[in-house]
């Protein structure tokens, strides 16, 4: 940075802010500061109390006790309509835009150009247009948001962000659902916001990310305030130490090699599957107490080829055997009726029930696959959910509170509970690690193994390839719908997948509709 | 626009509806009788309009059906009895009721309670206080009442476009342009979208839901005003159930009941259908008048199952491929 964010002046203070909902304590006594041209990661584990804060300083919720200082001047916004007149614009975790709305009204809402008191449709589709256009999307922006992935969703929501070119932008975990190409192109944006003096809050447990765009960093534990350090000088292993509180145990060392030599039993194949104009026709074995990774960029094909494999999507070519006999996989039901869990990658918004404590939403799969005559006893819900609580480390550690007072991260570590609580033959995970902290993601990245060693068959969408690289066995590269490579054993590493996406072409992402 | 294949199958059912009837009753093609279908169900056409933006945002009113009893005893009493000039009452009515409808819609945003509940008290309350005035029809005999029933634009084939088919006229399309066409509207849609996501947009949430209550109370009144012109009476029972015949329209139209999508165009055209069927009845003479009622709920059955079916085909995300996840 050829600025020095030091000597900048300070644009958002923070000072002392304490909020408690009922007897957890979610903030105590936390100051912040952003200064004028800085990027600002916020850090923590899940459920340290990042997104409060952030709503408390934009006014979503009230506070107990504390300051907020913007430009000197004392603020207490009462709603987020009052933070942003301050000059405060914010992209919520939970991706807040409205589905029902064309793409053009979601960036626009309650500020489109009017005249004579008439919304002027046109000249606002054609803002959005160029809005999105620097962000690399060519969209038609009079379609209902809902009828785009969650990807575009989100850029989406960035872009109005960006564009209500507030004084302070505060982005809480914007790269969780977007790929490298797009997450390179919001950081191009972001550079040039704080270019303008506009000071940025970036939330995100992608440490890579953190460490490429941040200038300072503020770390927050179970509710207070660590440390504010300056990037550049903070090693990784202490910025990990500062969140956890302690080392994080080794566990991303490199696959077991015996893994690879044993041949196994084949659980379940797929021959010349597919369904046209959604995923080209593909081979693919699943054996037991193996990994399989997909990868390739977004739009690739990878979700596609998930679904098609639960049943969640109807193929309309190839065979599908289960353990060597041939099935029908046309409905979810069939998915589950053969053994199969899928945990989709909108989890987040499909899949939760917010008012259901943790055990309910656990025992939820279990119960319905064991069909509603034979309920689970209070006493077997308890032990499930205390052991996945316990496994997942779910905080906090209370199978009795209801799972949308959870923090992001946690709420999927939930969700993640309820499928393994099934004991699935095969499990589907989608992006099994998007917004989960470097503690849980360790943990998580264990349990894939460990459910393997016990003969679960896996089948693991990401994004990011080195976390592919440590569990896969084989790693299945998609191209424009297609399965163009299989890698296995030595082949498996970072530059030969990044290749394999690469080929041939460059056109990255041209995400839209037709 | 938004909600534009629900609105296009109202379309499709009125016009076949309206042919088959006009088949068996050749009479029935004539602008007489679609003038007075729209004279009929003018107050109907005009209470819709409100309950359209209600129902679009995500709520619902159970007073209106009330306040247009209230309304009509209110102008009866006030030009009859207390010797207000009718212009006086009439804005005295609809000040009360824009206030009616703004107490409803303050009470439901702060006090985080149920539209459903907050519009049932509201519909006791309106419906009790017209009984307190008066549990007699009373006659209105004023100058401007007849003038305003004799007032009609004649039409080509003996068709008289009524004064208050012309005031349900103006309203619904001025309430389609406002829902379509302005800020107001935008935000209307994105309360039925989701509240909170729209607060956490910056749409003034309350403001929005007290002026949601108030347009549709106001329009009530006017309803109201409307349904004394064609009674030429004010009586505490008048339009008892209401409410339900105008949630029925605006389903009928195309308009969801949890929120977010639907047209003011669509609800005029369920409205429409719901006076054709009794049009036909009339027509007919020896079904019994209960008929519409159970042909509306045949109706309302089969929207209601149709837009689930729209539902549940947009909820499938693969239908899109290159919009599709990945
Ligand atoms: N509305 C609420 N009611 C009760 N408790 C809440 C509420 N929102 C958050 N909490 C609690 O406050 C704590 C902090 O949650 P917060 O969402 O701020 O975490 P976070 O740092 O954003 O985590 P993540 O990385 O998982 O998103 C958690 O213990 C959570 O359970
Ligand atoms: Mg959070």
């Amino acid at each position: 940075m050829e600025t020095s964010p030091d000597s900048a002046p300070c644009l958002l203070e923070v000072r002392g802010i304490s909020k408690s909902f009922g007897a957890v304590r979610a903030l105590q006594d936390v100051d912040f500061t952003l200064r004028a041209g800085e990027i600002h990661a916020l850090l923590g584990e899940n459920g340290a109390g990042k997104s409060t804060l952030i709503k408390v300083v934009t006014g979503v919720f009230p506070r107990d006790a504390g300051i907020v200082r913007l430009g000197g001047a004392e603020v207490a916004p009462r709603s987020s309509k009052a933070a942003l007149e301050a000059g405060i614009a914010t992209v919520y975790q939970e991706v807040n835009l409205l589905p029902n709305l064309s793409v053009a009204q979601n960036l626009f809402l309650d500020r489109q150009p009017m005249r004579f008191g008439i919304v002027r449709e046109g000249e606002m589709r054609r803002r959005a247009k160029a809005l999105l256009a620097e962000f690399g999307l060519d969209i038609d922006v009079a379609a209902p948001l809902g009828s785009y992935s969650v990807a575009i969703q989100h850029v989406t929501a960035i872009a109005r962000a960006v564009d209500l070119s507030a004084r302070v932008l505060i982005l809480d975990e914007p790269t969780a659902s977007l790929d490298r190409h797009e997450v390179e192109i919001l950081f191009k944006i972001m550079r040039q916001l704080a270019g303008r003096g506009i000071g940025i809050v970036f939330v995100s447990h992608f440490l890579d990310q953190v460490y490429e765009i941040s200038d300072r960093i503020t770390v927050l534990r179970n509710g207070r305030l660590v440390g504010e350090r300056e990037t550049a000088s903070l090693p990784r292993l202490e910025l990990i130490r500062m969140m956890l509180g302690r080392e994080l145990a080794e566990t991303t060392s490199a696959r077991a090699p015996a893994s690879e030599q044993q041949v196994r039993e084949i659980c379940a194949s797929f021959e010349g599957y597919g369904k046209s104009g959604y995923v080209a026709p593909f081979n693919l074995e699943l054996r037991h107490g193996e990994v399989v990774g997909l990868a390739g960029l977004l739009g690739s094909g990878r979700t596609e080829t998930a679904r098609l494999v639960f049943g969640a999507e109807r193929s309309d070519q190839g065979q599908a055997k289960v353990e060597g006999a041939p099935v029908r996989l046309q409905t979810p039901r069939d998915g589950v009726r053969h053994g199969f869990g899928y945990c989709p990658e909108e989890r987040k918004t499909e899949g939760i029930v917010a008012e259901l404590t943790v055990r309910e939403n656990i025992v939820l799969a279990l119960q319905a696959k064991r069909g509603l005559y034979l309920p689970l006893s209070r006493r077997e819900q308890d032990e499930i959910a205390a052991r996945f609580v316990k496994l997942l480390d779910i905080r906090p550690p209370d199978p009795e509170r209801p799972v949308g007072l959870l923090s992001g991260g946690n709420q999927q570590k939930v969700l993640l509970a309820r499928w393994l609580a099934t004991s699935p033959r095969l499990l589907v995970l989608d992006e099994p690690t998007r917004g989960i902290d470097v503690g849980a993601h360790a943990e998580i990245i264990r349990l894939i193994r460990e459910l393997c060693e016990d003969g679960l068959a896996l089948l693991v969408i990401s994004s990011e390839l080195d976390e592919i690289v440590t569990y896969s066995d084989r790693v299945v590269v998609l191209r424009d719908r297609a399965h163009v490579e299989e890698l296995q054993g030595e082949a498996i590493d970072v530059s030969n997948i990044l290749a394999a996406i690469a080929a041939d072409n460059s056109a990255v992402a041209q995400e839209g509709r037709p | 626009m938004k909600g534009l294949p629900p609105v296009l199958i109202t379309a499709i059912v009125l016009v076949a509806g309206f042919v088959l009837c006009a088949l068996q009753f050749p009479n029935i093609a004539s602008t007489r009788v679609v003038c007075n279908l729209l004279t009929d169900n003018a107050f109907l056409g005009i209470v819709a309009t409100g309950m359209t933006f209600v129902i679009i945002s995500g709520g619902i009113d159970l007073s209106v059906g009330s306040v247009i009893g209230f309304t009509t005893v209110f102008v009866a009493l006030a030009i009859e009895r207390w010797g207000m000039p009718p212009l006086v009452a009439f804005a005295a009515i609809l000040a009360l009721s824009a206030a009616f409808g703004a107490a409803m819609g303050a009470v439901i945003h702060l006090f985080d309670l149920p539209p459903f509940i907050v519009t049932l008290a509201g519909m006791f309350l309106a419906r009790g206080a017209s009984f307190l005035l008066s549990t007699e029809s009373v006659p209105i005999t004023a100058p401007i009442y007849s003038t305003v029933s004799d007032f009609a634009l004649r039409l080509p084939g003996g068709g008289r476009l009524t004064a208050v088919a012309i005031i349900m006229l103006v309203i619904v399309i001025g309430g389609a342009l406002l829902l379509q066409l302005t800020r107001f509207g935008a935000n209307v849609y994105a309360l039925g979208g989701s509240r909170v996501t729209a607060s956490l947009m910056g749409v003034a949430v309350g403001k929005m839901t007290i002026r949601i209550y108030m347009l549709s109370s106001l329009l009530a009144g006017i309803a109201g005003i409307v349904f004394s012109f064609y009674t030429g009476a004010g009586y505490s029972l008048s339009a008892v159930g209401v409410e339900l015949d105008t949630i029925a329209a605006v389903v009928i139209g195309g308009t969801l009941l949890t929120g977010g999508q639907g047209s003011v165009v669509g609800t005029f055209l369920g409205v429409l259908i719901q006076g054709l069927i009794q049009t036909y009845i009339n027509f007919d003479g020896t079904l019994s008048s209960w008929w519409t009622k159970i042909a509306t709920g045949v109706l309302l059955f089969a929207f209601i199952a149709l837009q689930q079916v729209m539902i549940a085909l947009a909820r499938r995300p693969a239908v899109r491929p290159a919009g599709a996840t990945s």
